[in-house]
């Protein structure tokens, strides 16, 4: 695009933000404080993620983007094009094709490989911050490696609803040291963070916070002995490819209680219809 | 049956469509200029530079244009097309002592030196609907008013006058050689340093400082403010490029500076004086001078011995939450696809519910 810089963002500002990226990467789980732009696009509308991945994307880069798993999505098209438009890189839908893939709220299914860079979209980086809203407070808590108070509040919710009431955006602990808010992902996902072959990095615009998860880094979700960490379950198979592994979509279809259930991720999906039976 | 979200990128296009078509209403009505807006509706010009961080009326006219005469979205589309700018210099301290002056006001001298001069304000308007201005009468007001009298003689700063009694806290400008934090090049950081703190007011919301400044008024976190002087008017921009060695005027800039001074008891380690609060505008925008200045003396608490109980003395609070194009940002991508994270509530819930024994198992 005329007028504007490969991937929009000068050269200066990806040094800064890639510095950010090699110091996130170099302390598993920490989030690292970083020159934030304005972006074209809405704060809340994965301005964190655009930046980063325009900090590491290059000419020979396979994008995927997907939003809700799906690539299909308002949100996902418009940062595919915006990446189309200002790159000119191929796009693709495909995860195994993909060396980078830009990503609000799923992991893909297709487990991931070496070499592959995921972005995830973060809202709010801060683990601890329903429980402290204060931002020098937590910094010390994280420095103090203080985190009784977050073991407290699974802890509660064990005693009042007898299991940990968080479904999404489900707290982790990072190389053993950080505890880390894995964005709003499923808690489904959470497994696929663990000893991932691919580098995961997390960008916060609005917030202005870097972290990542460097390939092969262990990230156990917080549990407790008697009371192990579990995925959700679905009764059903998705209804268009048959799948009883992938996250599940529920789509209302009618207004007498009639549901369908779908694979969030599309790929997936797709890949296995194509697939002979 | 199954109506997959596909198609939207089609979407997409349509909507800009539609959006192209709405801004510019009924064909039948003669388009607006970017001349009009920036000359009619120059306190949202105002408006949107000061909050859009960027002094140049003709973009900001056209960010208005082009976002509907939304400010916010306005403020927006400016803060996007700042951020691709280089940063090429910083320029000495603008000297609002050498202001040529348009309006001044000081609310604790009946009349000190330069005189009190009102200026084009709503002040004194009566609020009643001047059906004479309805379209094509404009030029009438416009031909009754009296050339104004513009005096290019330096006035003296009110808080200046107090300074030179020891009446008011003296305020040192760190030397040349301190740099200036720039929160659009770094992030903020607590406890923020003063300069950062004042460019974050002056770049936030005027609804959400309005607010917190009139808070402190009514009790959540009072600080006896008096409006020392509120002027308005134009100054230079110089700066001293290193290979000249002296400055040099590049620009001159219209701004509303706003000295509140505020009653201090004094503390163990600072003697009984006036303190301050400092606020500062693009344009004619005075409330937002205003507001500025009492936020930003709640928020020297901590500097000045004070125990932290409003939500106006606490900078966390005050600083997260100013900046229009985050907080609408952040507000409205609720709007955004959140099935995923939906549906593993919904699963969740019928979980705990047929525990409970009052729904079936999922």
């Amino acid at each position: 695009m005329s007028g504007y810089n490969f991937a929009y963002l000068d050269e200066q500002t990806k040094r800064m933000i890639r510095r950010a990226i090699l110091k996130a990467v170099a302390i598993p789980g920490y989030q690292v404080p970083f020159g934030s732009r304005e972006m074209p696009l809405s704060y809340g509308w994965g301005t964190g993620g655009v930046q980063v991945t325009a900090s590491v994307i290059g000419p020979d880069d396979v994008l995927k983007v997907i939003d809700q798993g799906a690539d299909d999505t308002t949100n996902a098209v418009s940062i595919r094009r915006f990446f189309a438009r200002t790159t000119g890189v191929a796009t693709t839908r495909r995860t195994d094709e993909a060396t980078l893939i830009q990503t609000r709220h799923r992991i893909p299914e297709t487990p991931l490989r070496e070499g592959q860079i995921v972005v995830f979209q973060v809202p709010i980086p801060e683990p601890l911050r329903w429980l402290e809203p204060r931002e020098a407070e937590t910094r010390k808590m994280h420095a103090l490696e203080e985190y009784g108070i977050m073991h407290v509040r699974l802890y509660e919710d064990i005693t009042l609803h007898g299991r940990v009431a968080t479904s999404y955006d489900y707290p982790v602990r990072v190389n053993g040291r950080y505890v880390m808010r894995p964005s709003p992902i499923p808690k489904f996902d959470n497994p696929k963070l663990d000893r991932s072959p691919a580098l995961l990095l997390f960008g916060a615009g609005r917030e202005k916070r870097i972290y990542a998860v460097p390939p092969y880094t262990s990230v156990r979700s917080l549990d407790f002995e008697d009371h192990p960490f579990t995925i959700e379950t679905w009764e059903q198979a998705c209804g268009l490819c048959g799948s009883r592994e992938s996250f599940l979509d529920e789509i209302i279809v009618d207004d007498k209680g009639g549901r369908l259930f779908v694979c969030s991720d599309t790929d997936h999906c797709e890949r296995r219809r194509e697939r002979p039976r | 049956m199954y109506v997959a979200v596909k198609g939207g990128e089609r979407a997409i296009e349509e909507a800009h469509r539609l959006l192209a078509e709405a801004r510019r209403g009924d064909p039948s009505v003669a388009e607006i200029t970017l001349a009009q807006i920036e000359q009619q509706l120059a306190l949202a010009v105002d408006r949107v530079m000061t909050e859009g961080s960027i002094y140049d009326r003709e973009l900001a006219a056209l960010a208005i244009k082009q976002a509907r005469g939304d400010l916010l979205e306005a403020i927006f589309l400016l803060r996007a097309y700042r951020t691709t700018l280089p940063r090429f210099a910083v320029s000495e301290p603008i000297d609002t002592a050498a202001m040529v002056i348009r309006r001044r006001v000081s609310a604790i001298f009946k009349d000190l030196p330069g005189g009190q001069i009102l200026g084009p304000t709503f002040d004194y308007t009566h609020r009643l609907l001047d059906f004479d201005l309805g379209d094509g009468n404009g030029h009438r007001a416009a031909e009754s008013a009296e050339p104004a009298e513009i005096s290019f003689e330096p006035i003296p700063r009110v808080a200046d006058l107090l300074d030179r009694e020891g009446l008011i806290e003296t305020e040192e400008a760190p030397g040349a050689a301190t740099p200036v934090d720039d929160l659009t090049r770094e992030p903020l950081r607590f406890p923020a340093s003063r300069d950062m703190r004042l460019q974050n007011l002056a770049r936030g919301d005027e609804g959400f400082l309005l607010a917190l400044g009139y808070s402190t008024q009514r009790g959540y976190g009072r600080n006896h403010p008096f409006a020392g002087e509120i002027r308005l008017g134009e100054v230079e921009v110089e700066v001293a490029p290193a290979e000249l060695g002296f400055a040099i005027a590049v620009a001159s800039l219209e701004v509303t500076e706003c000295q509140m001074v505020n009653q201090f008891k004094g503390s163990a380690a600072a003697p009984p004086q006036f303190t301050r609060g400092y606020g500062l505008a693009f344009g004619e925008a005075e409330r937002k001078a205003m507001v500025m200045a009492l936020v930003d003396r709640a928020l020297r608490g901590r500097e000045l011995g004070e125990e932290p109980q409003s939500p106006a003395q606490d900078e966390e609070f005050v600083l997260y939450h100013s900046d229009n194009v985050e907080a609408s940002g952040f507000v409205q991508h609720l709007k955004l696809p959140h099935y995923v994270d939906f549906q593993s509530e919904l699963v969740l819930v019928r979980n705990l519910r047929a525990e409970r024994g009052v729904g079936p198992r999922p």
